[in-house]
């Protein structure tokens, strides 16, 4: 019988923001229920996560800001993944962001925002609900 | 000392533990075992009978007196309040100016500046990696015009300044000394701390620039001059307060932080200095979390085992070089965004810890810091916060009150002997810069970060509000944005300032830092021409980079 092939996710930190603790308990969350995650380590613009997400062939990217810099970071990522001809990943973001702005994260794509306080198993959820089997 | 016969109390303790046990089927407890953050079990009742294996004189002793476990000062707040510092700092160096002279208004003791991520990572704000974070978290500075303008009307000779600043901390604290000399204030005069932690950075906080050995170089350089030139100043602040944010334990907080404190002295004897030269100016940072009795034992047990380290290990013979004089911000990553007032309380909580575990100085978080940056009328109430602990609870009317409980005993005991373990852990690995190539103090404190989120979802762990009170509630506040045109202004400024300086001298003065970097020499005296000809904080970063490289991190997740 073959293997299912396991969600691949890709967690990443754009930006100069060093804040790493959420990303990395969602990432181990994301991995003990059966996900495959990589992550990119802190520092990254969004032009390397966009070339990660497609070298990796990933179903999901995780995008996490502290810093409020989530408004030029996230819309950059969602505008060059159009650009390479990939909008068919699932982008998800998470940090601290204020209601105000979630409105226009989505209009861009991202399909949830998940602040402080969330649980790991919504995220869990979220993503198995909506992440679209690829091949 | 005690009233008692040991033997005597021994058996009436046990009487009554057993009369306990048996009502224990009517009437259980909420837990089968309480346990507090660092895995230390927490017993029903403490007795004198705790104390007998801690020798009072050698192990607790006298305020301002060796090991120091009941406070650095004979009097402590009897004598003056601990410093209302609160940390501050968004947008251009205009805006930041006006903040301070605003909380310095409301009664505010001290300074504390928080810079934008790339001034702590030493870009411009011109350069493509800053693009989106110009004035974000702190205020931007590219050069020292706008630390002109960001102590505009502040008079250097009588505030102490704290700057959270890490890689580039020699760069802003000589654009520091040269407002003071344009104030006309001697440099012996100044008092106040740079961060200039850069170890925590690789493992917690993440602005470093350099690699490990390079940037050991500059914090020692600092430790140096500095005791020449500012012998008021703090030459670094070793903190614990990012390490517990990043998710580590008490126990863990003070054994990682005193463990960077050990690989700075060393690093500092290596390099030639006594440690009785620098010792008196290291500072340190805590954070205060949740759990209250811990943390007040946690300050306790870092200041008795710092002072051990500093005579027995390094063989200091002042008393000053032996003192952790320590700075404490309430727990960030313990605000939640729901129900947002509810984070005035624990932040209340959180101070009053902190001043029974005798803090030199305090910043008390804004209820609305998990969701924006604080708002004025935020950090009003934090700021009030403190001061109503120090005028209106009279707890700092004696020394140490909760000196001689016996579960504060006991407890500051095992936090010493448990952050023992671990620093002897990390010296078999070499020292603290050891572990943290081989990603062992990371791991850690990934580890317990983990475990605390699983405690708090499998609802062991109550979080009001979060996973237990909740309300259906939409997550509002009166939102600080900072001006997206900060940037623009930025490069404005940049560009104006290349104009008008010498060029020829700012490379001249840039020259001579990169042969100083190449070679031995102390750094400072460079990094401070290089300043005062105007030459940006990007090009001083250049050109180290150019000598030392670029820190390259091992990314590790998961077991």
């Amino acid at each position: 019988m073959e293997e299912k092939r396991k969600i691949r996710v890709l967690a990443a930190k754009p930006g100069l923001d060093g804040h790493d603790r959420g990303i990395k308990v969602v990432a181990t969350a994301l991995m003990e229920a059966g996900m495959e995650v990589i992550y990119t380590g802190i520092r990254q613009t969004p032009e390397q996560i966009v070339e990660a997400a497609i070298q990796e062939d990933v179903d999901v990217i995780g995008l996490s800001i502290l810093s409020g810099a989530h408004d030029y970071h996230f819309p950059k990522v969602m505008e060059l993944l159009k650009e390479r001809g990939v909008p068919d990943i699932l982008v998800i973001g998470g940090g601290i962001i204020p209601e105000e702005d979630i409105p226009a994260l989505k209009a861009c794509g991202i399909k949830e925002i998940f602040g402080p306080g969330t649980s790991t198993k919504d995220i869990v959820k979220f993503i198995q609900e909506n992440v679209k089997p690829k091949g | 000392m005690a009233h008692f016969d040991p033997s005597e109390l021994r058996d009436a303790y046990n009487t009554w533990g057993k009369s306990v046990e048996k009502s224990l089927n009517k009437a259980p407890e909420r837990k089968t075992e309480f346990v507090n953050t660092s895995g230390i079990p927490i017993k029903r009742l403490y007795t004198p009978l705790d104390l007998e294996e801690i020798p009072y004189l050698e192990e607790i002793g006298f305020p301002g007196n060796y090991p120091f476990t009941r406070g650095i000062q004979p009097t402590m707040y009897r004598g003056r309040f601990w410093t209302m510092r609160q940390y501050a700092g968004f947008g251009t160096a205009e805006e930041s100016n006006k903040r301070y002279h605003y909380l310095l208004q409301q009664g505010q003791t001290g300074l504390s500046v928080a810079f934008d991520l790339p001034t702590q990572i030493g870009y411009d704000s011109d350069h493509e990696m800053a693009i989106g974070e110009v004035g974000k978290v702190g205020v931007a500075i590219d050069s020292l015009k706008d630390m002109e303008i960001l102590f505009d009307g502040i008079p250097l000779g009588q505030v102490s300044t704290s700057m959270t600043i890490n890689a580039p901390a020699a760069i802003l604290l000589a654009m520091y000394m040269a407002v003071a000399e344009k104030q006309g204030v001697p440099l012996s005069e100044l008092r106040g701390t740079i961060q200039n932690d850069i170890l925590k950075e690789y493992t917690s906080r993440g602005t470093y620039i350099f690699p490990p050995e390079p940037s050991m170089r500059i914090v020692t350089d600092i430790f140096a001059y500095c005791s020449k030139n500012l012998p008021q100043w703090n030459t670094i602040s070793i903190s614990g307060y990012h390490i517990r944010e990043a998710g580590s334990t008490a126990v863990q907080e003070v054994a990682f932080t005193l463990a960077n404190g050990i690989a700075y002295v060393e690093a500092a004897i290596k390099a030639g200095l006594d440690v009785d030269e620098f010792g008196p100016r290291l500072s340190f940072f805590f954070n205060s979390h949740l759990d209250f009795f811990e943390e007040i034992a946690k300050f306790r047990a870092a200041r008795r085992l710092w002072a051990k380290i500093m005579k027995e290990r390094f063989g200091a013979k002042n008393p000053r070089s032996m003192m952790v004089r320590f700075h404490t911000q309430t727990a960030g990553c313990t605000l939640t965004a729901q129900q947002p007032q509810n984070n005035i309380i624990r932040v209340a909580f959180q101070a009053l810890a902190a001043v029974l575990g005798g803090t030199q100085s305090l910043h008390t978080n804004s209820m609305d810091e998990a969701l924006c940056l604080p708002s004025e009328e935020a950090v009003q109430i934090a700021l009030r916060t403190q001061q109503l602990i120090a005028y209106e609870t009279n707890v700092s009317d004696t020394v140490d009150p909760l000196g001689g409980s016996y579960y504060i005993e006991s407890l500051t005991d095992e936090i010493t002997k448990r952050a023992e373990e671990y620093i002897k852990k990390i010296d078999e690995m070499g020292g603290a810069v050891k572990a943290i190539e081989k990603g062992f103090i990371q791991r850690e404190i990934q580890d317990s970060a983990y475990r605390y989120q699983k405690e708090i979802e499998e609802g062991q762990r109550v979080v009001v509000g979060v996973n237990k009170f909740k309300v259906a509630e939409s997550i509002k506040s009166k939102i600080l944005r900072v001006d997206p045109r900060v940037r623009e202004v930025q490069i404005q400024k940049l560009k104006e300032i290349r104009k008008e300086r010498n060029n020829a001298q700012v490379n001249w003065a840039l020259d001579r830092l990169k042969n100083a970097a190449e070679g031995k020499e102390n750094l400072m005296p460079f990094i401070f021409e290089a300043v005062k000809a105007y030459a940006t904080l990007g090009e001083i970063c250049d050109v180290l980079r150019s000598v030392f490289g670029e820190y390259q991190p091992a990314v590790t997740i998961g077991r």
